[in-house]
């Protein structure tokens, strides 16, 4: 049985709190790198632990499509293109992205996944059946 | 003083699991310093015993063609002190590993009690330093030799594995122009 959205985010947040040990508490609007302090070798600790958690395949591209954002068809002068942001959603459905295509600047990628997110990204990959796509 | 805090592995088993020990004495200049008066081993050098095993173990898993480095301690905790006279086995099991690093699950014993309870992550180093060297694969081979890898390291299906070929011609080449001494000729060569 799948489990509840308030056992995902009890789950979530112990997680977090496990492996970033935030100075402050985890909210469902937290951002990971921002907010909580999340390092770029963090998250192989975080997909880890949701892997494990919730009998999931995840990869680094959940977090980050590193091939969205480095093509050039998406990305022009350090801005995502319409047509990024749209293969964005479509990768990324479990994220909201409304505040970053307001200023699609690269640099305001990093700091875009919040807990709801991630929440939402293993609700996602459940009803997909686990696997990474 | 050389900063070797495992003795010798007794099991490895390639991309599985990496099983070493480590004998604790009261010679070590650190057990005195660490609570002066006290002497204990210093928890952060189980730490590095355990970061050394589950580094080398991440490290052959991939020909050591890539350079492994200790990123984050995720879980550390000790359940006994060890004292001198110890011996502390330290087990690294692989967890996970991803193009970016490998999470290894540790544990140290001391006989059948639980000492310590430590988790880690290792990252690759990046592409831009990839092709710089970062050790003499002669010098790195004949430390590996030292803590007894070859002597134990299988494949998962149990059969012996040999060092990857670039150490072995390395040593080869070391050997013939004495570099290295016979102190630490390897036994076969």
């Amino acid at each position: 049985m799948a489990p509840s959205s308030e056992e995902i985010y009890k789950t979530v947040n112990e997680i977090l709190d496990e492996t970033l040990v935030p100075d402050d508490p985890v909210k469902p609007e937290s951002t990971l790198l921002g907010d909580l302090g999340a390092e770029s070798i963090d998250f192989l600790d975080i997909m880890h632990q949701l892997e494990k958690s919730f009998d999931l395949s995840l990869n680094r591209e959940d977090f980050y499509p590193d091939d969205i954002l480095t093509d050039e068809q998406f990305v022009q002068e350090g801005r995502v293109t319409d047509a990024g942001v749209a293969a964005l959603k479509e990768r990324m459905p479990y994220a909201d992205l409304s505040s970053f295509e307001n200023d699609p600047s690269l640099k305001n990628f990093g700091d875009l996944l919040t807990v709801q997110d991630l929440c939402q990204m293993v609700v996602h990959k459940l009803a997909l059946g686990g696997d990474a796509e | 003083m050389r900063w070797y805090h495992i003795d010798r592995f007794v099991e490895f088993v390639s991309g599985q699991r990496a099983v070493s020990i480590k004998t604790v004495s009261l010679t070590e200049d650190h057990i005195h310093d660490y609570w002066p008066g006290y002497p204990i081993f210093p928890s952060t050098l189980i730490v590095e015993g355990l970061a050394q095993t589950g580094g080398l173990l991440v490290g052959e898993m991939v020909g050591f063609e890539r350079c492994v480095i200790l990123a984050k301690v995720s879980r550390a905790t000790f359940h006994e002190l060890a004292v001198p006279g110890d011996r502390l086995t330290y087990t690294a099991t692989l967890e996970t590993q991803t193009p970016e690093g490998a999470i290894i699950k540790g544990t140290s014993h001391k006989d059948d009690i639980l000492q310590a309870e430590i988790n880690l992550v290792f990252g690759f180093i990046p592409e831009r330093m990839e092709g710089v060297q970062q050790f003499y694969p002669a010098d790195f081979l004949a430390t590996m030799r030292k803590f007894g890898m070859f002597d134990v390291l299988q494949t998962p299906e149990g059969e012996p594995k040999l060092p990857p070929a670039f150490m072995l011609e390395a040593e080869k080449e070391a050997l013939e122009s004495g570099i290295l001494g016979d102190e630490i000729a390897p036994p076969s060569a």
